[in-house]
């Protein structure tokens, strides 16, 4: 390789790493600014006041954080029970109608979400599920449930079965067989679907603006109020504390990403 | 023991007709809920934008609510707006990322770093980067400061537009900044999958490097290209949020205007929101199988 193209692509890299940083430069500096008016580059004064603020009961966020991870984590749960049985049979086994079958689960992914949502609203209203966190949790099923049977297909897919059939010829129970064989192999993969699962319902914003009929005030839903309110410093200091979660769960995920189409797609759609 | 193929056959049908069971039994609940909310929620706006109550029963179709949306001038300044910004979008992220992913996947000093940044902009949600996008272009943004500081603009106003503009340049750099690292690492894992083998052959038999990608890589790597692409697309053509914060006000995208439809005093427009909804899913549907096709087609030809 030639000396040029190392230089370009050392520049190239610069480039893009700044930049995928670069939204959340002005966000970090207006959370700990002091006034940070035009032209100052950085503020004059720094302060922790929108910090303290965003922290405080009167802000709301801390109950804000608890109603958005019960909903999202009572929203993976659901959809765990829901998709390990649903993934298993299209990982592991061909059938006549599978094509349709994954078209099917796969076309909340690719209509619109405000389409779904404008049509559930009345059917919603009519059932009392309106303004309620469980209507917000069902509606979050449409986006988040796709990508959790998507992974866990992949998976599935990767997984042997011949360790159960041997787990029963040696004279284990079907019980025991599940226990001790399927669940710690599938463990890994579980797990990592399950907390994207968790980050999708985390990050829905007009799913839940719609069902939740503004009542139901989940992180992004404060977040935006704070944000058309003006106050820079404020909607700085709970954007971070927003993201936290995201951050936290690559951490942990991250090694088990590379080579797994599947879960950088369902990761993507956060 | 060895039975005949008949009897053998015969065996296989019956495990087969007993499995098939239990497959349609493991899958019904993903398909009920999935199948209930999805098509169930189309299926009502669909009637609503008719005008039938679909609880009640009441109403006689018509095709009223269609009319009063295509009348409306801001219907096809909206339909233009959605489908310029999707369409920009989603080819500027994907010819980037190809791009990105190609540097990505050699070896360097700080690539690790460079992987873990991109899959932290996966996790951070479209309204984080917007809200970002925002502080970062408007007038007195933080770009409009550094501008000021080296004597390129004397007052905010000087600077250029860039969000709550009738390009959507704002939206689509912040589209751009989500889904480029999202296409990167798909095609990334993809190219994983298919290992350096076929290049090296190719620059062994005396391919150049941009050849080799050209005539070997690409034409492997198309079919990720292609779901990633499709998928950025169907999102930045049906997203609320980001054009919400972004957008300007005129002309609105159409998931934006169907929400301000859905929205309004005037409760006669509420069919017209069904309406868009409808429409917005069609076109979606229609623009995802002519681009699968149209890529399919031009991936033969190649």
């Amino acid at each position: 390789m030639t000396a040029a193209r190392v230089r370009f692509r050392g520049v190239a890299v610069w480039v893009l790493a700044l930049w995928s940083v670069l939204p959340l430069v002005p966000l970090v500096i207006w959370s700990i600014a002091h006034g940070w008016r035009f032209p100052d580059i950085l503020p004059a004064k720094t302060t922790l006041a929108a910090w303290s603020f965003a922290l405080s009961d009167a802000s709301g966020v801390l109950v804000s954080l608890g109603v958005t991870a019960g909903i999202a984590a009572t929203t993976t749960l659901v959809s765990l029970v829901i998709a390990l049985p649903a993934a298993r049979v299209l990982g592991m086994h061909d059938f006549r109608a599978k094509s349709l079958v994954q078209t099917l689960i796969l076309t909340p992914v690719l209509v619109p979400g405000i389409a779904v949502a404008l049509g559930l609203h009345g059917i919603f209203l009519s059932l009392g599920l309106t303004n309620r966190l469980i209507g917000v949790v069902l509606v979050h099923l449409v986006p988040a449930l796709p990508y959790m049977i998507l992974i866990l297909t992949a998976v599935f897919a990767a997984y042997d079965r011949a360790f159960e059939d041997q787990a029963r010829s040696l004279g284990a129970s079907p019980l025991q067989t599940l226990w001790y064989v399927t669940l710690p192999a599938i463990l890994p993969g579980v797990l990592v679907a399950s907390l994207f699962t968790f980050l999708i319902s985390w990050s829905q914003f007009l799913l839940t603006l719609m069902i939740g009929g503004g009542r139901v005030v989940t992180m992004p839903l404060l977040l935006f109020g704070f944000a058309t309110s003006g106050r820079n410093d404020l909607t700085g200091a709970i954007a971070l504390i927003y993201i936290l979660p995201g951050i936290a769960i690559l951490i942990v995920t991250s090694r088990y990403l590379s080579g797994r189409p599947a879960a950088i797609v369902a990761l993507g759609r956060a | 023991m060895r039975c005949s193929p008949d009897l053998q056959t015969l065996a296989w049908e019956l495990v087969r007709k007993v499995s098939n069971r239990k497959i349609m039994l493991m899958l019904s609940p993903a398909l009920i809920v999935l199948g209930g909310l999805c098509l169930g929620g189309l299926a009502v706006a669909l009637f609503r934008s008719l005008g039938v109550q679909i609880l009640t029963g009441t109403g006689k179709p018509s095709l009223d609510a269609y009319q009063a949306v295509l009348r409306q001038p801001e219907f096809l300044q909206s339909l233009g707006f959605s489908l310029y910004i999707a369409l920009m979008a989603t080819f500027m992220s994907t010819v980037i990322a190809i791009w990105a992913a190609i540097l990505l996947r050699q070896q360097f000093a700080g690539r690790g770093v460079l992987a873990f940044l991109f899959q932290l902009t996966l996790t951070l949600p479209h309204l984080i980067g917007a809200i970002g996008i925002l502080y970062l272009l408007s007038q007195s943004g933080l770009i409009a400061r550094l501008a000021y500081g080296i004597g390129v603009i004397d007052q905010p106003s000087a600077f250029p537009a860039l969000v709550y503009d009738r390009f959507g340049i704002g939206i689509i750099v912040q589209y751009i900044w989500k889904e480029v690292p999202f296409i990167t690492l798909i095609l990334l894992a993809q190219m994983q999958t298919l290992g350096e083998d076929y290049e090296s052959v190719a620059r062994s038999l005396g391919a150049s490097r941009w050849q080799s990608i050209r005539h070997v890589l690409f034409p492997m790597i198309l079919p990720g290209v292609l779901a990633a692409s499709v998928l950025v697309f169907a999102f930045t053509f049906g997203a609320y949020e980001v054009p919400l914060i972004l957008g300007p006000n005129a002309p609105a995208t159409l998931p934006v205007l169907a929400y301000r439809k859905f929205t309004d005093v005037d409760l006669a427009a509420r069919p017209q929101a069904m309406a868009l909804a409808v429409i917005i899913s069609v076109i979606s549907a229609v623009l995802v199988a002519l681009y699968v096709w149209t890529v399919r087609r031009q991936d033969r030809w190649a």
